[in-house]
C-alpha cells in the first residue's frame, strides 16, 4: 500500500466523521521472520496486515474503533462505530481537544530501505546458513530470529493534522547453547544488508565457550559491569516505570517527587530522540505530533517526562510526540532512549572492578516496586565473575532484585561506544555501564 | 469459505506440498476502562485474516493476509511454498508428523448471553458503580474498572480432509485501587491482577465476579498497605492464594512441560526448559499432595476449545501425576511434530495468536487437583508464616527452575490465626525443591479457575489466552523477602 492510498483511506474516514473531531491513524506493516533453533529454520513466517483506528469526540464523549478490513464500506462502518461509543460514552472532563498541526521533519535519508522491503526468504535463509557456518567444529547450536519488516504509519485529524511515514527494519538475533553454556549477541538497523551476520556469530560463540562449566557463586550486593544489552532492557522499564506524564501526574512515578533533583550518577544522561541518526527514526507519533527530544535525565538531574496532547493539555503544555496508539492506558512513553557515552572500554570496566561480575543479558525483568524503581529478573546467556579486575569465570545466572535508579546513581564508567537495541515498541541507544553495587539475591544452576 | 480453503489446499497440492493447512478467523474485541470517574477509553476493534501452513521438502513455511479474495489465497500460498523451500535449505532432517483421521465439525460458542449484544450502557452504568465505590473509600488516589469481551470465529482446514469451525466467546472484568504515599505506591486488584478475570463464556459471568461487593474492600486493603508492616526477609512457611498459585503452576508447570521449549525450538526467546526427556516419569517433581493436569475441556478454560490449530482433538492428561507414584513428572504439552519426535501421544496444545501466527505449542488449562483440608483448617494449622494474595511481580529463568514472585498483599499467620497486612511481599525459590515443600492444598470448596489473557512466547511475539485451576496451598520453609 502506497502513501497516496493510505491518506486516501484517512481522509474517507475523516469525510464519513460528524463529530466535533475526528483523528483517523492507519498502521501498514509487513512483517517477515525466519527462526531458528537446533541449527536449522525450524518457523518461517510472513505477515502482512495493517490497522485502521477511528478516535471520536462529541462534547468530550470519545468513542474509538479499530479495524483491519480496509474496504469503504468497513471503513464508514467503523467511523460509525466509533460514533455510537461517543455518543454513549460518559463526558471525559480532563479531555480538552485532540492536537492541532505542527511542523514534521522529514524523516532522514536511510529510515526507508528499499532493499530492505524486498528482502526474500531465500536471503534471509542464506544469512542463517552463513551464522550456522561459522559454528563448524564447534560444540554449540545456534537458535535465532532474522526478520526484515516494513512499517507505514498515517495519521491525520480533522484540525488539520497530516503526516506520513515509513520505514524499515531489520534485526538479527542469536542464542548458541553448547552443552553447559549459551552466548548470546544482536544486531539491528534499518537495512537488512548491513546486518553483519558474521560478527554476530563471532560474539555470541566467544561469549559461549568462554561460558561453559559455569559455577555458582556468592550472591550479594557487588560491582556489575553490564553490557549495552542489560543497559537497554534497564531503560525500558525506567521508561515504563516512570518517564511518561501519566504516571508523573499520577504521582506512581520516581519523577513525580523528584524534577529538579539529581537521581542517577553526574555522568548519567538520557534524552528520547526519535530523530537521532543511529537510532530507529520516527518522526511522529500516534497523533501527528512531531517526536521532540526530551531531556529526562541530565547530568543526572531529573528534567523531564515525555507527553501526549491529553496529558500535554492537563499541565497546559504543548505534546511532546510520545503518543502511543489508541485505546491506550499507558499513556505516552519514551520509545527511543539515548544515553549519552562516556570514555571507557569494557576492558577498562572490568579492570576497574575488585569483586564483581560481567552481565551480558537480563531476562524476565518485572517491576517489585514502581516508584522505587525496584526490579528483579535473571542474568543470561553469558555472566562472568571478575575478580581483581580480570575475568576468572563463568557464573551461573543470578537472580538480582535491585533499583535501576540506584544503579544508575552508583555508575562508576560509561562505556564510549553505543549499540543499538530493539526496546517495548522502539529502540535504545545505550553504552556499558559499570556500577558500584547491585544486589544479587539468587542463582540458578545453569 | 469452504472456496477459500479449497483453493488453498488445491494450491499447496499444485506446488509439491506434502502436507497444508489454512485458518480463516475473525476477531472482535470490545474493551471498557473506566479511572478515577472520567472514561479511559472503550473500543471496539475487529482483525480478521487467514494464515497458511505448508510443508515443502521436509521443512515449514508460513504466510498470511488480512486480505481474504480468492487471488490472495493463492499468492498468499504460493508465498508460503517459497518460504518452506527457503527453510529446506537450512535442515537436518524432514518434519514428521503424528498420523491424524480427517475431522469435520461445527462447535458453537459456550455463551448464554452475547456480550456483543449488552447494550453499552449497561456496561457503563456498571462500571461506573465499581469504579465510583473504589473511589469512595478516603486514601484511594486513583480507582478503576474494566471490562474486556473477545468473540472469535476459526475456521480450520488441511490437505488432510479436516474441516473445522470454531466459535469462541471470553468475557471478564475487573478493578483497581491505587494508595500512593511519600516513595510508596501500593495497588490492589480485584479478582485478580492484570485485568481481574476472565472466562470463555458469555456477558453472563460478568455478574458472578463481584466486583460491586468487593470494591470497597479493595479498595481500604490498598490504603491499609501504604502503613503496613514491609515484608520480613528469612525462611517462612507460606500459602498462596488461589490466583497465585495458579501463576506459580503457569510459570514453573506449565512452560517447563511445553515440549517445544524441551527440544530447544524456543531457545531463542522464551528459552528451553529443566523438565528434559531423561527425566520423564523418573522426576520427582512435587510432593505426594501435588498433581498438576492439562485440560483443554474444562467448561469456560480460556484453554478450553475442542480441536487445537492443527486440528487434533482437545485432550486432558496429568502432567504431574499421583497415583502410581506420587508427585512424579510423566507428560509434556505436545504437537503433532514434537510427539511423534519422542514417539509420545500428542496432547493436542498447538494454538495460533490469531490469523498471523504460526502455531506454537501452548498451555491450555493447567490446573493442580484440590486436596481434602478446607481453607480455614489450613489457616489453622499453620503456627507462624504468611498468607500471600494477588499477583504483583513474577519472573522465572529461562530453563524455569529459579523463580521470585511477589503478590500485592499478603497477611501474616500466627497461631493458626490471620493477622495484620504485610506489604511488599514476595518469595523465592527453585521449582522441584519448592513443589517438594508443599504439604497441602485446600479442599474443592476453594478451587476456582482463572483466566490469563497475557502468556506471551514465540517470534514474532505472541500473547496466548489460558486458564488454571487451583485451590490455595501451603509450602514449607520457603525465602520470602530478598535476602541482602
Amino acid at each position: 500500500m502506497k502513501r497516496d492510498e493510505i491518506l486516501s483511506i484517512l481522509k474517507q474516514a475523516l469525510a464519513a466523521s460528524q463529530a466535533d473531531q475526528a483523528e483517523a491513524v492507519l498502521t501498514v506493516q509487513d512483517e517477515q521472520l525466519t527462526r531458528f533453533a537446533n541449527s536449522i529454520i525450524h518457523q518461517n513466517t510472513s505477515q502482512e496486515d495493517a490497522t485502521l483506528t477511528v478516535r471520536l469526540v462529541v462534547d468530550q464523549r470519545i468513542g474509538i474503533a479499530t479495524t483491519n478490513r480496509l474496504d469503504p464500506e468497513e471503513v464508514v462502518k467503523t467511523v460509525r462505530l466509533a460514533a455510537e461509543i461517543a455518543r454513549l460514552s460518559p463526558k471525559n472532563s480532563e479531555f480538552k481537544s485532540l492536537p492541532g498541526p505542527q511542523a514534521i521533519l522529514p524523516a532522514p535519508a536511510g529510515a526507508y530501505v528499499g532493499r530492505t522491503a524486498r528482502y526474500s526468504p531465500e536471503e534471509r535463509a542464506e544469512g542463517v546458513a552463513k551464522l550456522v557456518g561459522k559454528l563448524k567444529g564447534h560444540p554449540v547450536k545456534a537458535s535465532g530470529a532474522f526478520s526484515t519488516s516494513v512499517y507505514k504509519l498515517g495519521v491525520v485529524n480533522s484540525l488539520g493534522v497530516e503526516a506520513y511515514t515509513e520505514a524499515t527494519r531489520a534485526s538479527l538475533s542469536t542464542v548458541l547453547l553448547s552443552p553447559t553454556s549459551a552466548g548470546y549477541a544482536d544486531r539491528h538497523g534499518t537495512s537488512a544488508a548491513a546486518i553483519d551476520v558474521e560478527a554476530v556469530a563471532e560474539e555470541a560463540l566467544e561469549r559461549t565457550l568462554r561460558a561453559q562449566d559455569p559455577q555458582l557463586t556468592e550472591v550479594k550486593e557487588m560491582e556489575a559491569v553490564f553490557l549495552p544489552y542489560a543497559v537497554a532492557e534497564m531503560l525500558d522499564y525506567l521508561g515504563y516505570m516512570g518517564l511518561g506524564a501519566l504516571s508523573y501526574q499520577e504521582k506512581r512515578s520516581f519523577m513525580s517527587d523528584a524534577m529538579g533533583q539529581p537521581v542517577a550518577a553526574e555522568g548519567i544522561s538520557i534524552w528520547d530522540d526519535g530523530l537521532h541518526p543511529e537510532g530507529w527514526i520516527v518522526p511522529f507519533d500516534f497523533e501527528g505530533q512531531p517526536k521532540e527530544k526530551v531531556a529526562l535525565i541530565e547530568n543526572g538531574v531529573a528534567m523531564g517526562v515525555v507527553y501526549d496532547s491529553f496529558t500535554a493539555n492537563l499541565e497546559g503544555k504543548r505534546s511532546t510526540g510520545h503518543a502511543l496508539p489508541q485505546p491506550n492506558g499507558f499513556g505516552p512513553l519514551p520509545l527511543n532512549m539515548v544515553m549519552a557515552p562516556g570514555n571507557a572500554t569494557i576492558e577498562e570496566m572490568i579492570a576497574d572492578t575488585e569483586d564483581g561480575v560481567l552481565v551480558t543479558r537480563l531476562w524476565y525483568v518485572r517491576p517489585v516496586h514502581p516508584k522505587l524503581t525496584l526490579i528483579t529478573g535473571m542474568t543470561r546467556d553469558g555472566t562472568f565473575k571478575i575478580d581483581h579486575g580480570r575475568i576468572t569465570a563463568p557464573l551461573c545466572n543470578l537472580r538480582f532484585t535491585s533499583s535501576i535508579l540506584g544503579a544508575l546513581k552508583e555508575a562508576q564508567l560509561i562505556g564510549f561506544e553505543r549499540k543499538l537495541q530493539a526496546g517495548f515498541f522502539g529502540g535504545n541507544l545505550v553504552p556499558a555501564l559499570k556500577v558500584r553495587a547491585f544486589t544479587f539475591n539468587g542463582q540458578t544452576t545453569y | 469459505m469452504r472456496e477459500f480453503t479449497e483453493l488453498c489446499l488445491s494450491t499447496a497440492k499444485r506446488l509439491g506440498c506434502a502436507y497444508a493447512d489454512i485458518r480463516i478467523i475473525r476477531r472482535e474485541q470490545q474493551s471498557l476502562a473506566l479511572k478515577s470517574g472520567n472514561v479511559e477509553s472503550i473500543a471496539n476493534g475487529l482483525d480478521a485474516g487467514f494464515g497458511v501452513r505448508v510443508l515443502k521438502n521436509g521443512a515449514w513455511g508460513f504466510a498470511s493476509s488480512r486480505t481474504l479474495t480468492g487471488r490472495k489465497v493463492e499468492e498468499i500460498t504460493a508465498l508460503a511454498v517459497r518460504i518452506a523451500e527457503a527453510s529446506a535449505r537450512v535442515k537436518e532432517r524432514d518434519v514428521v508428523l503424528e498420523p491424524l483421521p480427517k475431522v469435520e465439525a461445527y462447535l458453537p460458542a459456550d455463551c448464554r448471553i452475547d456480550p456483543f449484544h449488552v447494550p453499552l450502557e449497561e456496561k457503563i452504568q456498571f462500571l461506573t458503580q465499581v469504579d465510583d465505590k473504589v473511589r469512595a473509600v478516603p486514601g484511594v488516589t486513583i480507582s478503576r474498572a474494566t471490562l474486556d469481551f473477545w468473540k472469535e470465529r476459526k475456521i480450520f482446514a488441511s490437505s488432510e480432509g479436516s474441516f473445522i469451525e470454531q466459535h469462541k466467546v471470553e468475557s471478564g472484568g475487573g478493578l483497581e485501587a491505587y494508595a500512593v504515599g511519600e516513595n510508596d505506591m501500593q495497588i490492589r486488584s480485584f479478582p485478580n491482577s492484570m485485568g481481574g478475570n476472565v472466562r470463555a463464556l458469555g456477558y453472563e459471568f460478568i455478574a458472578t465476579l463481584g466486583l460491586l461487593e468487593n470494591a470497597e474492600r479493595i479498595g481500604q486493603e490498598a490504603v491499609s498497605l501504604l502503613t503496613a508492616k514491609p515484608c520480613p526477609s528469612g525462611e517462612i512457611d507460606i500459602i498462596l492464594d488461589s490466583s497465585q498459585l495458579g501463576l506459580q503452576i503457569h510459570e514453573s508447570c506449565g512452560h517447563p512441560t511445553e515440549l517445544d521449549r524441551v527440544l530447544g525450538t524456543e531457545a531463542s526467546y522464551a528459552g528451553t526448559s529443566f523438565m528434559m526427556p531423561d527425566l520423564l516419569g523418573k522426576l520427582q517433581y512435587g510432593s505426594k499432595h501435588v498433581t498438576i493436569y492439562a485440560d483443554a475441556t474444562i467448561p469456560g478454560g480460556l484453554g478450553t476449545f475442542a480441536y487445537d490449530d492443527e486440528g487434533f482433538p482437545a485432550q486432558s492428561a496429568d502432567l504431574v501425576k499421583e497415583g502410581l507414584k506420587e508427585g512424579l513428572f510423566v507428560s509434556y504439552l505436545t504437537s503433532r511434530e514434537t510427539a511423534a519426535a519422542l514417539g509420545l501421544k500428542n496432547s493436542a496444545a498447538m494454538r495460533a495468536d490469531g490469523w498471523g501466527r504460526m502455531p506454537i505449542i501452548r498451555m491450555t488449562n493447567i490446573s493442580i487437583r484440590p486436596g481434602t483440608i478446607p481453607f480455614e483448617e489450613l489457616i489453622a494449622d499453620t503456627e507462624h508464616g504468611l498468607y500471600l494474595i494477588t499477583n504483583k511481580s513474577w519472573s522465572i529463568d529461562d530453563k524455569r527452575l529459579n523463580f521470585q514472585f511477589g503478590t500485592e498483599i499478603a497477611y501474616e499467620i500466627e497461631g493458626g490465626k490471620l493477622g495484620a497486612p504485610v506489604k511488599n511481599a514476595t518469595y523465592t525459590g527453585m521449582t522441584p525443591q519448592f513443589w517438594n515443600s508443599c504439604d497441602a492444598v485446600a479442599d474443592e470448596n476453594s478451587w476456582f479457575l482463572w483466566g490469563l489473557t497475557n502468556c506471551g512466547k514465540g517470534q514474532p511475539p505472541q500473547s496466548m489466552h489460558v486458564g488454571h485451576g487451583a485451590s490455595p496451598a501451603r509450602f514449607r520453609n520457603v525465602q520470602v523477602g530478598v535476602k541482602k
